[in-house]
């Protein structure tokens, strides 16, 4: 199952639709609660950077039996330091997303933590990819 | 403890959300930084903050938290009041600041 989500850049009321629509896709498909839930925080938190940074960006899902795949593209400013970014603490969001209480530089470690796999490529002054997998069953190694 | 039970003792104010009423509480989380509940706060928790924009119900709908507590009379705005509505997370005012109302749900809550 395969499905995309567009994202406005700047556009807050807007900001966790695609993370509420696959929430809800993952709860028809019966994906086990606490699974379901990691991916679709992680989501959220990766459509707060896009409206947050960006000036606009897609969600593309891929969901089959194994696991759960989310890539997120956007046209922005790019990360010209990915390694800075990922410290918690680290933020460049605007004093206005700040006072609404994004902005602390948590986004990507939670981001990290909520999935099995995450990598971001950024090519400054044109956009981030972010790309997210989470397996539906537990990792047997 | 449900949320229905609380809102005499800490004289709360429904603002909206009143489908979610009968959700169970199971703690209590503090903080108006967003990524730190998604991060931290736990589900069936009450969520106290001084944020009202629409944002916090996607959060406490994310986190499965139990409802959001608006400290020192604030209200919410328009956009909060319908996603709550949409939701069913209840989001409720009291005119306590954010030490007082968190000290009340703590002795109530450790009670339990």
């Amino acid at each position: 199952m395969q499905f995309r989500h567009k994202i406005a850049g700047g556009d807050f009321s807007k900001a966790g639709n695609a993370a509420s629509s696959v929430k809800k896709v993952l709860n028809q498909l019966n994906v086990d609660h606490s699974i379901a839930k990691r991916i679709v925080i992680a989501l959220y938190e990766g459509e707060v950077n896009v409206v947050a940074h960006a000036y606009s960006g897609v969600v593309d899902v891929q969901i089959d039996e194994k696991q759960i795949k989310i890539i997120i593209t956007d046209k922005g400013p790019g990360i010209a330091d990915i390694e800075q970014a990922m410290k918690e603490g680290f933020s460049t969001a605007s004093q206005q997303v700040r006072e609404m209480g994004f902005g602390a530089g948590m986004g990507l470690a939670n981001m990290q933590k909520n999935s099995d796999f995450m990598n971001i490529s950024s090519v400054p002054g044109e956009g981030t990819v972010v790309e997210l997998i989470n397996n539906v069953r537990p990792y047997e190694g | 403890m449900k949320i229905a039970d609380i809102i005499e003792t800490l004289d709360l104010k429904l603002i909206s959300g009143a489908g979610g009423l009968q959700n169970e509480i199971t703690g209590c989380y503090v903080s108006d930084l967003l990524s730190d509940v998604i991060g931290n706060a736990r589900e069936g928790e009450l969520w106290i903050t001084l944020q009202t924009h629409q944002n916090i119900i996607a959060v406490a709908s994310l986190k499965d938290l139990a409802a959001i507590i608006l400290v020192r009379g604030l209200t919410a705005e328009e956009g909060t009041i319908e996603k709550s509505n949409l939701e069913n997370i209840p989001v409720l005012t009291t005119t306590l600041d954010t030490f007082s109302v968190a000290g009340i749900l703590y002795q109530l809550i450790k009670k339990k």
